[in-house]
Order: structure tokens, then C-alpha cells, then sequence
């Protein structure tokens, strides 16, 4: 045990006497938080906080029956630093492929939605119709496909590159399940109407302290395993992740500064008004970009590309620069989001020249990520899985690109509130977010399942190839529209009068519209075929340890 | 003065050169003499202790 190399030997089994005493604390707990639930459900003023009452409720009862039914059972304590903790990661493998799914489904829906309206169906008015289910799917895609990829690659690289497993015993277990238990409460309430109006914040302030609880837990583990490490170091792709989960708690905080009407209700009133609110917001906005969807992930980029590439990031100096760069510049891009509003000339031009000079870390991290592979260029033939790494690289570059360019005041009176945005933030999310954690996933699935390969690598190659032409469907179809819409907007005749109306605007996107649904549906369908290879792959590839022959190069074709 | 001209104040002058030169020494500091060989070790963190922690005597 001690020299932990053989964690199996040998269990100091015995009955923790301090267990029933833990048992009766729990059981405490969870009975007054059932009551409490209850109660709250009881005097409910709204729908939406009513069902996350019942939910909260029907939660805590079920810990409580099985904390009942297990409290007199010995348990063996058995000293488990001599492992990592993976099945926390295990699951929240399968949450990140779960909600991707669910994610890109709603998202393709409500695509169709827009070029057909008639799919706002009557009897689901107020419920299932696109202003319902639109926070739905970003919320679903940012928060619950990224967020738990994030949460459960976090937890697999600081426990491999600090060499200690997980700090805080059960506490991974209740980031994990708290965190996703945030994504149900704030799935239930947008559908029911629940919704605090803010863009990538709509949760109302009680599922907002919940957050805030799951993740000051989140940070605990994280810096706890980071604190104890063994390595001297800490590897780089560590600072990203750190960078993430402090800055996220900061911007959640602060953006969600509200006043709870009533106890028993989701209304809040929001702590600023008017410009600051406004300002407030996009400095939230714009960092959720910046530090949720790009520091996050590229703290995934600097471990399992050099992983899969098999190589060390191309150069570490460049590396630390890239983060430096990066955190010390994305928080002033915000009020580029508020070009020709209340907000002061001097801010937003501030946020514009700060989003111009983003370029240099951007694509200071794109040129690390991609010449990473300078020497192993032929995996790009071989191997799927790296192919979708490159390419989320390649978007990376791409969006961080066209982003600074949109940032432009003169090109914003363009862009803004056009489907030009969507495309962008598109082009990011799938293209980066999408590709980059489809990637982790594979590389994922086999060694935490303990398998010699993934089911079928052609597998992959569909999906590589649907997603891709899937995106460029999306993107290209968005530009036109979007631009094609711009133009419109402000077109005037002679008079000096505007020539289209709003309705023309909308009839001429209706192609477009179609064509970006097909992209949606391609990029989803890529997404199913994942999901159904990494099932097999955890269930069917052939174990380590039992592989032979020409099975053992881990290249297992698909039956 | 009022808070807001105060703070304004300083984050405009002794805040904007603090960050800058924070900012300028992180990139003076990566390319210290002998850090090439530190950040080779660094980076090759990843293919270390892939299956199980350190063993316990090992000392950071």
C-alpha cells in the first residue's frame, strides 16, 4: 500500500465507527432539505420554481431512502490513493455525450422553427416555441456539454499530471451530480418560463446559488488535487483549467447580483440597471466566450493533443505566453457586444482595440496546438481522432479570426443582430467546443473503460465528416444571410426611405435557413454515430490484457 | 472626490502600469537563462504516471 503501486492488496478493512454518526447527519440534512422542498413547492408563486421544488424534493427523499437502507451497513475503508479516481469521469463521459445529443436535437429543432414556423405548434404555446426553447439549447450545449466535458477532463488531467488522485474524497461526486442537477432545474424552469432575461444567465437566483455552491466545490477539488500534487510543475494545461473555473465563479457572481422578490418565487430584481447592467452583462457574455468555452478548452487542448499526437506541446514558452496573453486581454473584449449603445464611446472602443489585440494570444495558441504535430503530420491520414482535434484547432484559429473583425465598430454596424453572429458563434462552438471534446471523448472512452482501441475507427471518420460538412453548411449558409440581411436593414432608396421591411427580410433568409437545419442535422447525426461507437467501444472492444494477435495494435474493424 | 472619479483615477494610471509591467515581466520571465531545459521536463509532465498517482515517498 504504501509504495502505491498495488492499491488491491491487502484492504485495512474495517468498520468506520464514525459512519452512523455521518449517516445521522446526512439523514438530518436531507429530511429537512425534503420538508423545506416541500414546503417551497406548496407556496410556490410560479410554475417554474414550483416543479424545481418537487424536483429538489424527490431528489433529496431518494438520498434519503438509500442513506436509510444503508446505514447500518459496515464499510470497508480502503486506502484509494494508490489510484485515480475514474468513475466520476466515467460519468461524466457519458453526461457530456448525453447532453451533446440532447443539445444539438433541441438546437436543430428550433433551426427548423425558424424556417418553418408552423413547428411552434398551438398546443405548445408557451412551452415549446422558439423564445422557450432557445435558452434551452445553448444552455444545454455550453453548460451541459461543455460544462460536464470540461468538468470530467479537468478531473482526468490534474489527476494525471499532478500524479495525486482527486482531492476531497466524494466531493468530485457531488460536483459532478450537483452540477448536472443545475442543468435540470434551469432545462425545467426556461421551459416553463423561468427566466431572469440574460443571455447565457437566464437561471433565476435560487438555481444561481445552487451554481455558486457546486462551484466553489468544484474549486475546492481542482486546487486541492493541484495543492497536493507530486509533480514540481504545474503543467500548463492545469493554469487553463484554474483560470476557468476562478474566473467563471467571478463572472457568475457578479453578473447575478439580484434581489429575490420572494422566497417562494424565481422573480429577482437585478442589483444594476440600465447601462451597467448592460455593460455587466456583456463583460459576463463575452468572458463565458472567453473563459468557459475557449480557457477551459484549451486547458484540454495542451493535455490530450500532445496525448494523441503522442508528442509534447510544440513549445511550452509559448504556451505560458498563450495564457498570459489570453486572460490578461479577453476580460476587457466585453463591450465590443454594445457598439452603438447607451455605453460610453471610450468603453466600447476599448473593448474593440482589446478584441483586435486578442489576435496575438489566439493565434499564438492555435500555431502551439497545431505544430505540435510538426513530425507526426502523417497521423493526419491515419488517425480520425487527431484529424478532429486539428480541425478544432483550425476552427479555433478561424473563429478567433473573425470575431476581432466583427468587433469592429464599422464592421459591427454590419454584423450585428444578423445571423452573421450565429454563424460565428457557431463556427466556434461546433467547429472548436464540438470537435475538440468529440476528440477528448475518443481518446477518452477506451483507456477509461480499459480497452485496447475504439470499436471502429471508420466510425469516426463518418463523424469527422458529417460535422465538418455539417459546419461549413452552417457557417457558409449564416454568412450569406446574414450579411445578405445586414445589407437589407439598411438599404435605402432616393428619399432617403428604408426599401425592405423587416418581413422582407425575413421571407429572403428562408433558403439559407434550410440549409443551415440540413448542417444542423448532419453535425447531430455525426454526434449519434459517436455516441453509438462509444458505447461499443466501452461494451464490445476487446479489453487490455485479452487482445492478441492483429487485434493488439488497437485498430479493431468495425463487424 | 467622489469613489468613482477616485477609482477611476487609479485604475487609469498606477493599476494600468502595474498590469503592464506584470505583463511584460511574465514574458521576460519565460525567457530566463535556463528555462528551456525546466519547460522540457514540463511539458513532458503528460506522459508520466498515466495509470496510477506517484508513489507515495516521492517528494515534490
Amino acid at each position: 500500500m504504501r509504495d502505491g503501486t498495488d492499491p488491491g492488496a491487502g484492504p485495512t478493512a474495517r468498520t468506520d465507527r464514525g459512519t452512523n454518526m455521518t449517516n445521522a447527519v446526512k439523514l438530518i440534512v436531507l429530511a429537512i432539505v425534503t420538508l423545506m422542498a416541500a414546503i417551497a413547492a406548496n407556496y410556490a408563486r410560479d410554475l417554474a420554481y414550483m416543479v424545481n421544488a418537487l424536483v429538489v424534493m424527490a431528489v433529496s427523499a431518494g438520498m434519503f431512502i438509500v442513506v436509510l437502507r444503508h446505514t447500518d451497513e459496515e464499510v470497508v475503508v480502503r486506502d484509494l490513493s494508490g489510484e485515480y479516481m475514474d468513475d466520476v469521469i466515467r460519468f461524466g463521459v457519458v453526461a457530456t455525450a448525453f447532453w451533446g445529443v440532447v443539445g444539438f436535437l433541441v438546437g436543430v429543432f428550433i433551426a427548423f422553427q425558424l424556417a418553418f414556423p408552423a413547428l411552434n405548434f398551438g398546443w405548445a404555446d408557451g412551452y415549446l416555441n422558439f423564445g422557450r426553447l432557445r435558452p434551452l439549447h445553448t444552455s444545454a450545449v455550453i453548460f451541459a456539454f461543455g460544462g460536464n466535458a470540461l468538468i470530467c477532463t479537468s478531473f482526468y488531467v490534474v489527476q494525471r499530471t499532478s500524479a495525486v488522485r482527486l482531492w476531497g474524497g466524494n466531493l468530485a461526486w457531488f460536483v459532478f451530480w450537483g452540477y448536472n442537477l443545475f442543468i435540470v432545474m434551469a432545462a425545467l424552469s426556461y421551459v416553463l418560463g423561468g427566466s431572469q432575461s440574460k443571455e447565457y444567465a437566464e437561471p433565476e437566483w435560487y438555481i444561481d446559488l445552487w451554481l455558486t455552491v457546486v462551484w466553489v466545490a468544484y474549486l475546492a477539488v481542482f486546487l486541492g488535487t493541484v495543492i497536493k500534487r507530486k509533480e514540481p510543475h504545474i503543467y500548463v494545461a492545469n493554469w487553463f483549467y484554474l483560470a476557468f473555473i476562478v474566473t467563471v465563479a467571478m463572472l457568475h457572481v457578479v453578473n447575478n447580483l439580484a434581489v429575490p422578490v420572494s422566497i417562494w418565487g424565481g422573480k429577482s430584481v437585478q442589483l444594476f440597471s440600465g447601462v451597467q447592467d448592460a455593460m455587466t452583462q456583456w463583460w459576463y457574455g463575452h468572458n463565458a466566450v472567453g473563459f468557459f468555452l475557449t480557457a477551459g478548452f484549451l486547458g484540454m487542448m495542451y493535455y490530450f493533443v500532445p496525448k494523441q499526437a503522442e508528442r509534447p506541446v510544440y513549445s511550452y514558452k509559448l504556451s505560458i505566453i498563450h495564457f498570459w496573453a489570453l486572460i490578461f486581454l479577453y476580460i476587457w473584449a466585453g463591450p465590443h457586444h454594445l457598439h452603438y449603445t447607451a455605453l460610453p464611446d471610450w468603453a466600447s472602443t476599448l473593448g474593440m482595440v482589446f478584441s483586435i489585440i486578442l489576435w496575438m494570444p489566439s493565434w499564438g495558441g492555435m500555431i502551439n496546438g497545431l505544430m505540435t504535430l510538426s513530425g507526426a503530420w502523417d497521423k493526419l491520414r491515419t488517425d480520425p481522432v487527431i484529424r478532429m482535434m486539428v480541425l478544432a484547432i483550425g476552427f479555433y484559429g478561424m473563429s478567433t479570426f473573425e470575431g476581432p473583425v466583427m468587433s469592429i465598430r464599422a464592421v459591427n454596424s454590419l454584423s450585428h443582430y444578423t445571423d452573421w453572429t450565429i454563424g460565428h458563434v457557431h463556427s466556434g462552438a461546433l467547429g472548436w467546443n464540438g470537435m475538440i471534446t468529440f476528440g477528448c471523448l475518443y481518446f477518452l472512452v477506451p483507456r477509461l473503460w480499459n480497452r485496447v482501441g475504439l470499436y471502429s475507427l471508420s466510425m469516426v471518420s463518418w463523424h469527422f465528416w458529417l460535422a465538418t460538412i455539417g459546419i461549413v453548411l452552417y457557417a457558409a449558409s449564416m454568412w450569406v444571410t446574414g450579411i445578405m440581411e445586414g445589407l437589407m436593414w439598411r438599404e435605402v432608396d432616393a428619399n432617403g426611405f428604408l426599401v425592405n421591411s423587416f418581413a422582407d427580410t425575413v421571407a429572403a433568409k428562408f433558403p439559407m435557413y434550410v440549409v443551415r437545419g440540413l448542417g444542423g442535422v448532419m453535425y447531430l447525426s455525426g454526434a449519434i454515430i459517436m455516441c453509438v461507437n462509444l458505447w461499443l467501444t466501452a461494451t464490445r472492444a476487446p479489453q487490455i490484457g485479452e487482445a492478441s494477435g492483429p487485434r493488439a495494435n488497437g485498430l479493431v474493424p468495425a463487424e | 472626490m467622489d469613489t468613482y472619479s477616485l477609482m477611476r483615477e487609479f485604475a487609469d494610471s498606477w493599476m494600468l502600469l502595474w498590469l503592464f509591467v506584470f505583463f511584460v515581466c511574465v514574458f521576460v520571465w519565460v525567457f530566463r537563462p535556463g528555462s528551456r531545459r525546466v519547460y522540457r521536463d514540463t511539458a513532458s509532465i503528460p506522459f508520466r504516471n498515466d495509470d496510477r498517482p506517484a508513489a507515495a515517498d516521492k517528494e515534490a
